[in-house]
């Protein structure tokens, strides 16, 4: 298995750290003049999602982590595995465990790509797009006089996910929203 | 396609032009005390045999069947050295100097060292003149001086002194795990407690003058006895926590000199790193008499940092490592 030495960790680099994969964040270096050289690096566990930070020795270094993005499409789930296929055309089909879509769940929707983050080839994680486009199947009625000022109401999306939007949105519309901040950001035109 | 403005540089052009007056600057601050600015190679047959500094090797000559490893200077010392062995007097150089591998915020493995070193001075002469160009420039308040040992009981809660070495590597704990920490030396301990603890407490203190070194950390200075425990006369100058300078009263005993040599490269054999060749010119010139005297090398790049108030070495550099 490739190592990479404290002098090629760069943000991106995926390591292997206490066994579990991470992605380097930050990597700073820090030496007392005439005294040993030392390595401050921020690391995100891909398995937990939680940030570490852990200090090396100049010239340590960690095993590489076998971890690739791929772009999938979401398929089906058959309630105990959500199925995604490659859209390089090889029709590979991936099971994702809950624990890898449990972040996304409420954005899945049926043929949509999303980023599927494989370790050692099987589904850790998986990341929707930065904006996605799904129908309201629930929210209280839409009120006259109610466009252009300030409140909101709660929306169901047809994934489940529950979003703030204008008083002016109506059941049946497709909405934009930015699943980083799970923010409505417009109406879709049909 | 980032890679298309690499050619340009990082630092701004207005940088570069105090870059260009802290220079005049340095240089006009010496020639009103009459010391002489001298030139050594940057190329030479031997290096530093510090355990913690890699040297960038270089192969002049390669046509020949077997070139000889030169290597390029981490610092002009000992040629200075020589140069104050035959009878140069003061002399500062400014130098352009190279250590691998070291590349950071506060670190490019190539930079511009001012070195000077004053007969008859003994280090806290030095640090008088020290703080005199360094405060001068920056026109920032003189520096305090700490100790060693009293900055380590302040800011990091160990004696680096008298704490034994398992509570020390147990303070370390906090950075490193324990299958990490049980390989480290105790001077490695107190090097991690310096940078994380130690360091970005001083940045409160502005400029502060860090002294009492101990006698393992010694590198080129004397060691004397003060107050029952053996320190050496090392001094380091911190402005607003970035380490700017490093001064001696010199070590001028050359038996003393060949044993420091010695277990220098002792200890890079246990650590796996290749042995230096030992500088015999250097040596020599020790045998001859060096004369009594204290000496100084200050980074120039990142003296300019705190003139400008900036924060990454690049912004001070018009073309750093990864653009070089």
């Amino acid at each position: 298995m490739a190592s990479y030495s404290t002098n090629e960790f760069r943000s991106g680099l995926k390591v292997l750290l206490d066994g579990d994969p991470c992605i380097i964040l930050d990597n700073e270096f820090v030496k007392p003049g005439k005294g040993q050289a030392f390595n401050r690096v921020k690391l995100r566990n891909l398995n937990t999602n939680r940030q570490w930070e852990r200090t090396f020795k100049s010239g340590e270094s960690l095993e590489a982590a076998d971890v690739i993005d791929q772009e999938m499409e979401y398929l089906y789930t058959d309630g105990e595995f959500w199925h995604f296929m490659k859209t390089d055309g090889s029709f590979e089909q991936y099971p994702a465990d809950e624990k890898a879509v449990s972040d996304v769940l409420k954005w899945l929707k049926e043929q949509d790509v999303y980023t599927v983050t494989l370790y050692n080839g099987a589904p850790l994680t998986v990341t929707p797009p930065n904006f996605v486009e799904l129908e309201v199947v629930d929210t209280d009625p839409g009120m006259k006089g109610d466009t252009a000022q300030g409140g909101t109401k709660p929306a169901t999306l047809s994934t489940g996910a529950v979003v703030n939007v204008p008083l002016f949105i109506t059941i049946g519309e497709v909405l934009k929203v930015d699943t980083r901040s799970g923010e409505y950001v417009s109406r879709v035109k049909n | 396609m980032t890679d298309r403005n690499n050619w340009r540089p990082t630092a701004s052009l207005a940088a570069l032009e105090s870059r260009a007056q802290q220079l005049a600057w340095v240089r006009g601050f010496f020639a009103r005390r009459n010391v002489l600015e001298v030139e050594t190679p940057v190329l030479g047959r031997c290096s530093v045999t510090d355990l913690n500094i890699d040297s960038v090797p270089a192969y002049p000559g390669s046509a020949s069947p077997s070139p000889r490893c030169h290597w390029l200077q981490t610092s002009p010392e000992y040629p200075m050295k020589r140069l104050l062995a035959a009878g140069a007097g003061d002399i500062y150089q400014v130098a352009r100097v190279f250590r691998d591998g070291e590349r950071g915020a506060r670190h490019n493995p190539e930079f511009s060292l001012l070195e000077w070193y004053r007969r008859g001075f003994d280090d806290s002469d030095l640090m008088t003149e020290v703080a005199e160009l360094v405060c001068g420039w920056l026109q920032c308040p003189d520096p305090v001086t700490l100790d060693y040992r009293e900055a380590f009981l302040r800011f990091a809660g160990v004696d680096p002194l008298a704490t034994d070495d398992h509570k020390i590597r147990a303070r370390c704990e906090a950075w490193m795990g324990q299958d990490q920490l049980s390989g480290m030396l105790r001077d490695e301990c107190l090097d991690l407690l310096m940078s994380f603890c130690v360091e970005p407490s001083l940045a409160e203190l502005g400029p502060v003058f860090i002294t009492g070194y101990p006698e393992s950390q010694a590198a080129l200075a004397r060691v004397s006895e003060v107050d029952g425990v053996r320190k050496a006369h090392r001094f380091e100058l911190y402005v607003n926590g970035l380490e700017l300078c490093n001064g001696y009263w010199e070590l001028t005993d050359p038996d003393e000199q060949r044993a420091r040599f010695e277990l220098d490269n002792q200890a890079r054999r246990r650590a796996g790193r290749p042995e230096m060749p030992v500088d015999e010119a250097l040596l020599a010139a020790m045998h001859a008499g060096v004369p009594d005297c204290a000496g100084v090398a200050l980074g120039l790049d990142r003296l300019l940092m705190l003139k400008l108030g900036v924060t990454d070495i690049a912004e001070v550099l018009a073309f750093p490592s990864d653009r070089a």
